[in-house]
């Protein structure tokens, strides 16, 4: 068997705190296959958008990676020079952000942006260059690339934007996109498309994507594999198809169960909501990071390690008191919604 | 429908709660170099453009729309947060754009409004308590003279513990956050709350919970809700009525269930089309 694009192994990410560090992300595993389009879903706080950082060695100061292991391709992130970290985020992995605004600078023509890039990067000559980013343009579906080429960021929508993050961070070919909140900060419309153009590059170009989002939707359109996460750990990892249908973790379930449907239209009435909130940084939970929210909790969940453990076929779970286990189809969650 | 309460004694015969009447709000723009040096005059900017609907007690009326759609300067023009350049706007009959002083802030107590951003709306040196008794005392509740008992009722009311009284916003979570903004809402007794993105900043598991809120406090105060948000399935979950706003223009409006079954608009089409399903069997077609 070939080995994972990427992978991810007991990584660990902490924050200085007034009294000692805080736990941002507590040991996470996750590997992607080439070509493979994994989603890391979960609410503010769960550690997704760190996890996806870290895959370049960018947590945000003052966090810092404190254990763990990042391979990609079988080498050693962890372990690269400066010069080589700076190859490896160039050729080998590209990136996308919520605000396409803040990641172009304003003051240049998105043309120029690119093509800087591609000089680089690239080694390309300024002729060469301009024309490579013309193409690129024309590829991530901007209409009139050439008179685009000449535009400032402000001068283009937020979905334009996006498209022309997309340009940069393919543009030396990347086997991996690594996608934090793509289409978070677009209009509903401007995010189908933007989704549509991750499928197109993936099926031309065999690209792996990690693709972090708040929003189930997002990830059931675009993943093949999710991985499930909260309070800083991966409480659950399947097939998106099963994740959605037959959820064995508890957070899960309730984390589908409260996603708002258009199917409830005519039909208003209360949800299941889970109480409470996800936990703060500064809180630390003993055992199950889960069990304070968590309406099948025992006694000795307090006292659990959080370790994913097979559950079926390319399934995995934390709870180890698997109350879904065998439960089926989650259509009976839904009939479960209390009647107003 | 829900069998609302209905506070009799201000209802006049007939008269919707809210209703809005060829709503006109322009933005003038700044000509450019190009226009001045031609003398030319630019067209102003039409951020609501004749939007007319009516709003009864005790109803979800959702607002859907893109970003610049003119959903939010249409709520703020309700309430007179800015100046509507023409049409009416009717609470209970009284044109709230003929009134100022006294009677406007009365008509404005009626109608209340949650912003998306919590944060921002509450005073951040204020407890909960305070900030809540002193809505009710300016606007002369009945009932705010006892400060414990009106605070503890609120508090009640979006399901908060009495505890949360002596915290500061920055000591709440999001969603404690987002119910204190309610309960300052409710301190004045309005007919009508304007919820404008309210829980588009919520963790979905904190959203759910807000949304049957909504629901509770309809059904427990009779209290109408203008419901803008840029998410249709969360007016899927909440809205009787909606009403769907493209380029400052009411495209369609209906049952909630029927507009999203039967679309009959080509922009309402295009937005339910771009909704992601949370089912992957239910992908948009490659």
């Amino acid at each position: 068997m070939t080995p994972p694009l990427l992978e991810i192994e007991a990584l660990r990410i902490e924050f200085p705190g007034e009294d000692g560090q805080l736990v941002a992300v507590k040991g996470v595993d996750l590997a992607v296959e080439p070509g493979e389009v994994v989603g890391l879903v979960g609410e503010s706080g769960s550690g997704k958008s760190l996890t996806c950082r870290a895959v370049m060695r960018m947590v945000p100061e003052p966090g810092s990676i404190a254990a763990g292991a990042v391979r990609f391709d079988g080498q050693d992130v962890m372990a690269l020079d400066k010069k080589r970290l700076r190859d490896f985020r160039a050729h080998s992995v590209g990136m996308i952000y919520q605000n396409p605004f803040g990641s172009l600078n304003p003051v240049l023509r998105v043309g120029a942006q690119i093509a800087e890039t591609l000089k680089v990067n690239r080694g390309m000559g300024r002729e060469a260059a301009r024309k490579e980013a013309v193409a690129l343009l024309d590829r991530v579906g901007i209409e009139d690339p050439e008179r685009r080429y000449r535009a400032y960021p402000h001068e283009l929508s937020g979905g334009m934007c996006q498209r022309v993050m997309i340009a940069i961070a393919t543009a030396s070919s990347p086997r991996l996109m690594l996608a934090d909140e793509p289409t978070t900060a677009l209009d509903v419309t401007t995010q189908a498309q933007i989704l549509k153009l991750l499928a197109q590059m993936r099926a031309e170009e065999g690209m792996a994507m990690l693709l972090v989002s708040h929003d189930f939707g997002v990830i059931a359109q675009a993943c093949d594999r999710v991985a499930v996460m909260y309070g800083g750990h991966i409480v659950e990892t399947g097939p998106v198809e099963t994740i959605y249908h037959e959820p064995e973790h508890p957070y899960t379930r309730a984390l589908l169960n409260s996603v708002p449907e258009l199917d409830s239209a005519g039909n208003v009435r209360r949800r299941a909501a889970l109480a409470g909130h996800p936990p703060e940084l500064s809180e630390v939970i003993p055992g199950c990071v889960f069990a304070p929210r968590c309406e099948h909790a025992r006694q000795d969940c307090a006292g659990i390690a959080m370790r994913l453990e097979r559950v079926g076929p390319d399934h995995e779970s934390a709870c180890p008191v698997r109350p879904y286990a065998g439960a089926g189809a989650r259509g009976a969650a839904k009939a479960a919604r209390v009647e107003a | 429908m829900t069998e609302a309460v209905v506070t009799e004694g201000t209802r006049k015969s007939g008269a919707h709660l809210l209703e809005v009447e060829s709503l006109v709000k322009e933005f003038g723009l700044r000509r450019g170099l190009a226009e001045r040096i031609a003398r030319k005059e630019v067209a102003p900017h039409r951020a609501v453009d004749d939007v007319s609907f009516a709003l009864d007690r005790g109803e979800i009326l959702g607002i859907a729309g893109g970003s610049g759609s003119g959903k939010t300067t249409l709520a703020r023009c309700l309430i007179r947060l800015i100046e509507p350049d023409g049409g009416a706007v009717r609470v209970d009959g009284i044109d709230i754009r003929a009134h100022k002083g006294a009677e406007l802030r009365e008509l404005r107590r009626r109608m209340q409004m949650v912003f998306q951003d919590p944060y921002a709306s509450l005073n951040p040196r204020m407890t909960v308590g305070a900030a809540l008794h002193e809505a009710g005392r300016v606007h002369d509740r009945p009932g705010a003279a006892n400060e414990a008992a009106f605070v503890s009722r609120l508090l009640g009311l979006v399901q908060l513990t009495d505890r949360i009284a002596s915290r500061k916003p920055r000591e709440l979570s999001g969603g404690q956050r987002q119910r204190v903004s309610i309960a300052r809402a409710l301190a004045v007794d309005p007919e009508l709350i304007i919820a404008d993105e309210a829980v588009s900043a919520l963790d979905v598991s904190v959203q759910a919970q807000l949304l049957n809120l909504f629901l509770d406090l309809r059904e427990e105060l009779g209290v109408a809700v203008l419901f803008i948000s840029h998410q249709l399935a969360v007016i899927a979950e909440v809205a009787d009525r909606i009403a769907v706003m493209r380029k400052g223009r009411i495209v369609e409006t209906g049952p909630t269930q029927e507009v999203f079954a039967h679309p009959k608009d080509e922009y309402t089409r295009a937005l339910l089309r771009a909704h992601p399903h949370p089912d992957p069997r239910m992908r948009f077609a490659a």
